[in-house]
Order: structure tokens, then sequence, then C-alpha cells
């Protein structure tokens, strides 16, 4: 072996054509290497973009300023590590969490929480399928609510507070991506997330739980009780069998 | 600039090359350091799993937003800094030139470390995109964005003044690596800002999840296989002293796998709502990814032949050999968990836990620790200072990561056939989800046992190479490499 390791064990013609086009001119290698990693993203990604990707549901409407809140609470605390929000079309899947999960029920989705592993349950189907207490107490102490649960117990997100000019900024953000939250949804986040506040506030307050409407926990149960509702709403109307 | 070259010391009519091995040391110690961090988060957050009372009652040290630090630091941190210290120092030796500039190698280097160290402060604080190995936020992302640049330039500078005029196959790969992770990380990325710590992205839904894949499966690509394979055509061959087994596999192997790989995202996403035909795609090309996988380790392996009995004495090669070996195995399981059907069962489970170890800890892991401990007495131009040590680590590891993939193995299969199960009334023969995760308890406790194995060989690493570096001098330095004036 040479002292810069460049001997290769067979080299014969075969690599005559690649050493003198390639490997001598590191530009062309480049742009060669370029073309090649270039096309298989091209070919799945660009049709998401045309009506052979995605669907679309008039169904489907965007999440309100509270759910909003709720889900950037869902993201930052890292819940999508330990929970999928993505149904199967399995037998199982189905009878465990109800109908699979699909495209177009994630259409308002920024970012995606389908999420890679389930060492909790799926939660797409989550929404009304407990009291707005059973979130509160189970966040608070998830082994009042699930005896034997693992899940760490979450009690600063019924302390914490949300800021409303922080969740408007969320929604002008998403507006211009694409969401179309319209510009009296934009002027009314405030008003908008005192309402739901609200009563989620009222509906905790008849299992008797005191809490006010800016907690990060009342807009984590917002998110919690919306994932799937539509949706499921939307097959049922259509009598689509599951 | 002047001293790149010196004309001191060299036999007439060649020039001394002025290697600068001072970057060299440095991404070689953020790598050990990191490493030794990245893998200590990993043993607390698989403590969490078999005991929830790990996560400490506080907001910062739940594995939520945990185990974002953990897969960062091992992904960027340890595997990326031996990335670069490798690629610095071999690109150097192989192009015969020191690198283009020595101020763009500090940049990049303090750059990096600043974002691992950003990192590091953002996930534990819950500021996080969620995409998962691309949860830094979007300045952050702008700083990685810059910070590729000023190694992409200095990279293609240093090729721009090699002395050498053929390119070796190690740098084939290291350039896939330097283009593809820079358009990765800007298609992932786009984001409309809303506040200085979160962003939203363009894309939403199914789309969102595609990009991310496509981002995801291709870091596993070209951060921890292409960049590796890389440092494998130069370390291996160095330690063995044998030539490459076929040049003519590595060209194929090169372009098969860099073309595949990139179809490879959506078979992160099978059964869900994406296309039909986006999924086929994905699993059909994984499964073709099979080859240019195996093409890459049998030439490693074949590389050895001849040299099979260093193997009893070389504790190097023993890294070596197990992590390619590794990287053969979790690319023939990676393929066959892309199979719709075999996936159906793996997805969500603790196999890919395991798969995704067996890489990291196997492959990228074993061959980090061979090309460390093969830099650390020539970089120091020391003596190790215990060598029995590195023989130690090595078993450390070994059993380590097999303990971890079995239980993992093990803990997957049951709970992915518990969470399917169903009796013959038609209905779940589990119906309650806890007691499964309740069942899984001893393999987590098992997987900790391996994780532990193998992060006290990582730190008796770090140990020995502070000793090392502070040990004396050799007598005799290596010959310094002379090229032809011009």
């Amino acid at each position: 072996m040479t002292d810069n390791g460049m001997d290769h064990g067979s080299e014969k013609k075969y690599g005559q054509f690649h050493r003198r086009v390639f490997e001598s001119n590191a530009a062309l290698f480049a742009v060669a290497a370029t073309v090649a990693i270039l096309i298989g993203g091209i070919v799945e990604i660009v049709p998401m973009f045309t009506p052979a990707g995605t669907e679309h549901s008039e169904a489907i409407t965007p999440y309100t300023p509270l759910e909003v809140a709720g889900l950037d609470i869902y993201v930052s605390e890292g819940c999508y590590l330990c929970h999928s929000q993505w149904v199967r079309p399995m037998r199982a899947e189905i009878l465990r969490y109800g109908p699979w999960s699909r495209a177009w029920e994630y259409q308002y989705d920024r970012p995606f929480q389908l999420g890679s592993r389930r060492i909790g349950p799926d939660l797409h189907r989550l929404g009304n399928k407990y009291p707005d207490a059973w979130h509160y107490e189970h966040m608070r102490d998830p082994r009042s609510t699930t005896p034997g649960s693992v899940m760490p117990p979450y009690p600063w997100l019924l302390e914490n507070r949300i800021d409303p000019a922080d969740v408007r900024a969320s929604v002008i953000a998403l507006r211009k991506t694409g969401t179309p939250y319209t510009d009296e949804d934009v002027a009314g986040v405030e008003e908008s997330l005192a309402e739901q506040g609200a009563e989620i506030v009222a509906r905790l307050a008849t299992a008797g739980i005191e809490t006010t409407p800016d907690r990060s926990i009342v807009a984590l149960i917002a998110y919690l009780q919306r994932l799937g509702v539509e949706g499921r709403a939307e097959l049922e109307a259509q009598g689509v069998e599951y | 600039m002047e001293s790149r070259l010196s004309a001191t010391a060299a036999p007439a009519g060649l020039t001394v090359v002025d290697y600068d091995d001072d970057i060299v040391r440095k991404f070689f110690l953020a790598t050990v350091i990191w490493g030794v961090v990245g893998m200590l988060v990993g043993v607390i957050i698989a403590l969490q799993l078999a005991w929830w009372p790990a996560n400490l009652g506080l907001p910062w040290t739940t594995f939520g937003r945990l185990r974002p630090l953990h897969t960062n630091a091992v992904i960027f941190a340890f595997a990326g800094n031996i990335c670069f210290t490798g690629i610095y120092h071999s690109m150097q030796r192989l192009l015969k030139t020191r690198m283009w500039s020595d101020k763009l190698s500090k940049i990049h280097f303090w750059g990096w470390q600043l974002i691992i160290v950003s990192a590091a402060i953002t996930y534990p604080l819950g500021i996080t995109q969620s995409r998962e190995y691309a949860e830094l936020i979007w300045p952050i992302d702008v700083a990685v964005t810059l910070i590729w640049v000023v190694f992409a330039i200095n990279f293609f500078g240093t090729l721009a003044i090699r002395n050498v005029k053929h390119i070796y196959v190690a740098i084939w790969f290291y350039m896939s690596f330097v283009i593809t992770i820079a358009v990765l990380h800007i298609v992932n990325n786009l984001a409309m800002p809303a506040t200085f710590l979160r962003s939203y992205p363009i894309y939403s839904g199914m789309t969102d999840a595609l990009v991310q894949w496509w981002y995801g499966h291709n870091a596993v690509g070209f951060f921890l296989t292409t960049p590796f394979l890389g440092l494998m055509y130069y370390y291996l061959p160095k330690a063995a002293d044998r030539p490459i087994y076929s040049y003519r596999l590595s060209i194929i192997h090169f372009w098969g796998l860099i073309f595949l790989y990139i179809w490879a995202g959506p078979h992160h996403l099978l059964y869900s709502g994406l296309p039909d035909w986006a999924q086929t795609l994905g699993m059909v090309f994984s499964i073709m990814l099979l080859a240019p996988s195996w093409g890459g380790m049998l030439n490693g392996l074949l590389t050895l032949k001849g040299a099979w009995h260093k193997l009893r004495t070389d504790p190097i090669l023993k890294f070596m050999v197990v992590g390619v070996t590794f990287y053969g195995m979790s690319t023939f399981e990676g393929p066959m968990m892309s199979i719709r059907s075999v996936n159906g069962l793996a997805h969500f489970t603790n196999w890919v836990v395991g798969h995704v170890h067996s890489g990291a800890l196997g492959w990228n892991g074993m061959l980090t620790f061979a090309v460390l401990y093969w830099l650390l007495p020539r970089l120091w131009n020391r003596e190790v200072a215990y060598p029995k040590m590195v023989t130690q680590h090595f078993w450390l590891a070994t059993i380590g990561i097999v303990i971890y993939t079995v239980a993992m193995w093990a803990a997957g299969l049951m709970e992915g056939l518990q969470w399917r199960a169903v009796n013959d009334a038609g209905q779940l023969a589990n119906p309650i989800f806890i007691d499964i995760v309740h069942r899984l308890e001893p393999f987590y406790w098992l997987r900790l046992l391996g994780g532990t194995l193998y992060f006290v060989g990582a730190v008796m690493m770090l140990i020995n190479v502070f000793k090392t570096i502070r040990g004396p001098e050799r007598v005799t330095a290596d010959a310094p490499a002379a090229v032809p004036a011009n």
C-alpha cells in the first residue's frame, strides 16, 4: 500500500472512465453528486403540492387561538416523543383508538405531530374521550387517572400562563403560511382566548377544580379535546365504515 | 498563508506540507467530550423509562425535553465532530495540502460548538421545533446554515488547491455529506417566524411529515453513513496496512448509495395518510438500498483479507471490524423493517429504537472509537497511556451493544404483538395499554445496563485521552509529507 492509501486492489479498465472524468475534477464530481441526491426528493416531494399529493377537506377548521397555544405547549413539552397522533388502518388499532387517520385531518397541522414512538397510547382520537377534569388531573398527577402510569407529572402547566400577545404572533405567522385565518380572527385573538378559556374553566369548575382561563393547562386541554373530533364527525357524516 | 508550504527539511525539489493538525486536535477533543455528555443523557433517559421518578419532577429534566438533547448531542456533537476530525485530518493528507483557510477552520470549529451549546440550553427549556433531529429553532438553524457554508467553502477551497490530481474515494463520501446536509437542512427548516423563539413550517400535515422524514432518514444517510464510510475508506486501510479491496465496488456502491438513499424517507410513514405511491416508492428504494450498503460493508471487511490475524492483537481493528459488521447488520435490518407488513409490526415499538442504536452504537460509535484511538498517538506524538484499557473499552462497548439491541428487539416484538393481538371474540386481547407498558419494564432495565456499559467504556476513553496528552512526548516524530514544489 502506498503512503496515501490510494492503491486500489482491483483497478481495471472499468474505473478508468470514472477516474479520468470525475476523480480529477472536483467541480464536475460535486455537480454529478448533487444531481444524484436531488432526483429522489424532487420526485417524491414536488407532487405533494399537486392534486396527486395530499387531500383537503372543508370539514376541518383551523385551530382556534387557544388550541394554537395548546399545540405550542404540546410541542414544547415534547409530547410527540411518547405519543403518536396516527391511527393506522389496522383492525387492532381501530378497535383500540377509533377510525384510522386520514391525510386531510392533518391539513392545518404545523408542525405535524404524527410522532414515531408509542411509549404511551396514540392520541389522534383523544378528543371528547375524557372530561376536561380528567386531563387536568392527569397532567397534575398521571397516576391519579391512570394507575401505574409511567408519565412524569406536569404540575407547572397548572401554574404557567399563556401570553395573548405571543398567541397573536403565532396566529399571524400561521396565517402567512396559508392557514385561512381572517382579519377578524387576528383582531379577535384576545377575545377568543378569553371566551374559549372561560368555557373550559366553567367545565372544570363543575368538577370542583378552580383555575383561570389563561393557564397553560387550559390551552392544552383545548388542544387535546379537539384531536380527531372533526375528522371522526366527517367520517360518520359520510357513512364511512371503519 | 506563507506557512502552508515551507522549504525546510525537504529533499531536493520537494516541499514540506505543513498540515493544520491543531484544528484536528480541537475537533478530536470535542468528539470525546460531547460523546460522553451525549451518552450520559442517553443513560439518564433510559433510566426515566425504567423508573419514571427519574424525571425529577422538574420541567427541564422530563423525558420529552431531554430526548432531543440526547439525539442531537450524539448525532451532531459526537458523530458530527468525529466527521470533522477525520475530514480535516485525512483530507489534508489525501490532497497533500493544508486546509484552504485556517481562519474558516476555526470559525467552523467554534461556530459548531456554540450551536451545540445553544441546543443544550434551548432543549431543556422546551424551546424546540419538534422536528426529530431538527428540533433547533429558526435563529439557530440560520447559524447552522452559515457555519455549514463556511465549512463548504473551506472544503471546496481545499480541493481547489490540492497537490494531488486524483480525488480518493473517502473524499467522494465527504463531498456527498457536505452537499446533501446543506440541501436537507435548508429545505426541512423553511418556516415562518412568529417570535424569536418560535416558527411554523411552510408545509402542513402530511407534506410536512414527508419533508421531515425525507430529512430525518437522510440525516441518517448523509450524516451517519456517508461521512463514516469516508472515514472507513481512509482509516481502515491505514490501520490494517492493506489497500482497499475493490476500487470498482467503491464506485458502484458510492453512486448507488447516494442516489437510492434519498428516496427512502417515506418508509417512516407507511400505513399513514401519505399517498400510496409515495409509500411504495419509499419501501421499494429502501429494499434496494441493501445492495450499495452491503457493497460498502464488504469493501471494508474484505480489505482485511490477509490481515485477519492482526485482529487478535490490535484493538483498533477490533473496533473497526465490529463497527463495519454492525453497519452490515443494521443496513440489513433497515430494509427488512421497511417492508410494509414488517413495518406494521415494528413501527412505534422499541424495535426501532434497537435498530437505531445498532447503527449508532455499533457502526458510528465503534468506528469513531477506532479513529480516535488511531489518531491519539499520532496527533499528540505520545504513546497511549493505558493500552490495555483500549481493549477493555472494546469489550465493554461490544457487550453493551449486544445487551441493548437484544433487549430492544424483545421489547419491540412483545409490545408490537400485544398491541395487535385480538381474541376469538374479535376483541383486543390486551385492551389496557398500561398493562403492556408494565411488561416492558425488565427490558428497560436491561437496556439501561447495556447503555451504561457502553457509557463506562466511553468514560474510560476520555480518561485515557487526557492521561495520554499529558504524558511525555515521543522521541521520534512521523516523517513530514513532502510534495513536488509548485
